[in-house]
């Protein structure tokens, strides 16, 4: 079998089977979500695959009132805003994400440090599937 | 800190822009041809355009929303400098500052004594949704792919800012009214209105349909009324953002060593900084923008100076909250102090170190590929004190900036100039 070169088409694989993966240096063991192909910390080029426990905290967020057509079209509007944020990994690594099982109408109620755990959010555009990356709270 | 240095000096002895707008019957030839003979007029000793030896221009959007590409040489044609060379460049909101930064290394080099360097931008024909996609193509891909905006960008930093700080959306609006107070002083401005005057329209608007006339104690009140301020993405909301504009600027370089022969007041490239960036998720902070300070470490290194000779600069507020962390990123305020020095009127047209007193790209406009160069405009404005109403009066001034922004952070420049 080939081996999945560390890619974005093949992270969004991943995504589809429902597996978090991030790539790892086997030279420093830099961890990086999503994967990179080269180390940026010593330049290495030799990178492992590793799966993400799929836990975490809100690092930071916003919640969304005028977005673009694909969300326009799952129905968010500005009556209707969404959440996405930057979620901190338990392994330390960071990753942009929709988040939910919170209410985006009310931003106030929604806290930095917050708990979450990684949900897969099933699509399929133009006959294609894709998967958004989503965690909510735990 | 490295000490860069150029080849050999470069000076600004022209500069020019538009009024920014929304133009229906002007596209972006119309818009830079008025931004360039402004320029020229500009000239103190009088300039013939057949002595520019290259164009370098900065444009964003006209692929997508103009559907036409390759721009330089359209705008080389339109102002007579074909068949030299024409160069666009590219980096998102901050692609006129590349022009600019391009043009003086082109001169710097000693291949070339004059470059026109300047950017367009036309935006207004498309609706808000269409320039909200159309922006959001320079944001990191994976942020787009799950929902981010350009303002989204800047809320994930505001939440992330307020959390570290203890800010609050509260402490925004300081931001908001103070750059709007100086957009009336501003003949370019796109709305030349303070907050307070933006209620009275309202209130009067209520008065002359007949409807009772909401009340407000005071600006704040005004801004956290959601009726008038409705968010855009939490905690940013319509008050924290630029609008969509249109509009074009320019500016002409030469070497130092000519400079003389077209103006006595010519201002000198000192510093000149660039930097990369990248997604907030891969980023070392999320309140503060690494390549602000890379391009701050170069031009604070080229000029030999550090951020208190910096007398007054124009900063990057596309949103409110990025105001702010560019004022700490630039040096002019440690980080998490930013939003207090706003609050305390350290950054008003009469306070120590005035941001942003063209009204910034919340209030002047922010045609996204003519902002850098427009920024530059200002300083040259208020270095030659011909900055009219808003002309800074508390200090003799010699030595200003600007930081223009790309996308989300990507590509940002510190530009440092000087009257001698």
């Amino acid at each position: 079998m080939e081996e999945k070169i560390f890619s974005d088409i093949e992270y969004n694989e991943y995504l589809n089977e429902e597996k978090l993966m991030g790539s790892k240096c086997k030279k420093c063991n830099a961890l990086y979500t999503p994967p990179r192909p080269i180390c940026i910390d010593c330049y290495g080029t030799d990178m492992e695959w590793v799966e993400m426990k799929g836990t975490g905290k809100l690092a930071a967020f916003t919640c969304i009132s005028i977005g673009p057509p694909f969300m326009i079209e799952e129905g968010f509007d500005r009556k209707h805003p969404y959440c996405v944020g930057v979620v901190e990994l338990d392994e330390g690594t960071r990753i942009d994400a929709r988040i939910e099982g919170i209410d985006p109408s009310k931003p106030e109620t929604i806290k930095v440090g917050m708990p979450l755990v990684v949900k897969y959010l099933h699509r399929e555009k133009k006959g294609e599937k894709l998967t958004y990356l989503a965690f909510e709270t735990s | 800190m490295k000490k860069r240095k150029l080849g050999r000096g470069v000076s600004v002895i022209g500069a020019g822009m538009t009024k920014f707008g929304m133009y229906k019957n002007k596209d972006s030839k119309d818009l830079f041809a008025e931004a360039f003979k402004e320029t020229i007029a500009s000239v103190d000793k009088g300039f013939n355009p057949n002595e520019i030896d290259a164009l370098y221009l900065g444009n964003f959007t006209n692929d997508f929303f103009v559907h036409q590409s390759h721009w330089a040489p359209i705008i080389s044609d339109l102002i007579g400098v074909v068949p030299k060379p024409a160069t666009r460049t590219e980096g998102a909101c901050a692609s006129s500052a590349l022009a600019f930064r391009e043009g003086v290394f082109a001169i710097a080099s000693g291949f070339y004594d004059i470059v026109l360097v300047g950017g367009v931008e036309e935006m207004s024909k498309s609706s808000t949704e269409e320039v909200a996609e159309g922006l959001a193509l320079a944001t990191v891909s994976y942020e787009g792919k799950v929902g981010f905006t350009f303002p989204g960008v800047f809320g994930v930093i505001a939440t992330s800012y307020f959390d570290k700080y203890g800010a609050s959306h509260r402490d925004l609006m300081n931001v908001t009214i103070k750059s709007h107070n100086n957009a009336p002083l501003n003949p370019k401005a796109q709305i030349p209105f303070t907050i307070r005057d933006m209620m009275n329209q309202k209130i009067k608007r209520a008065e002359a349909k007949g409807r009772p006339a909401p009340e407000w104690e005071d600006e704040i009140a005004f801004l956290s009324d959601p009726l008038v301020n409705p968010p855009v993405a939490w905690p940013m909301h319509l008050y924290d953002c630029c609008p969509i504009s249109d509009g074009a600027s320019c500016m002409i370089l030469a070497a130092e060593d000519i400079a003389h022969n077209f103006t006595d007041k010519p201002l000198n490239v000192i510093g000149i900084g660039q930097g990369s960036g990248r997604g907030l998720h891969s980023a070392p902070s999320m309140t503060s923008f690494e390549a602000t300070k890379n391009a701050a470490q170069e031009a604070y290194g080229m000029s030999g100076l550090t951020p208190a000779d910096i007398q007054f600069a124009e900063v990057h507020d596309c949103f409110s909250m990025a105001e702010i962390v560019h004022t700490e990123d630039l040096g002019f305020f440690k980080e998490g102090e930013g939003y207090k020095a706003v609050g305390d009127g350290l950054t008003r047209l009469d306070g120590p170190m005035p941001i942003n007193t063209s009204g910034g790209l919340k209030s002047k406009g922010h045609p996204v590929g003519a902002t850098g160069t427009s920024q530059l405009v200002e300083v040259w404005k208020q270095l030659r004190n011909e900055a009219g109403k808003r002309q800074i009066k508390n200090k003799d001034l010699t030595i200003g900036a600007a930081h223009n922004l790309g996308g989300t952070g990507g590509t940002c420049t510190y530009t440092i100039l000087e009257r001698r």
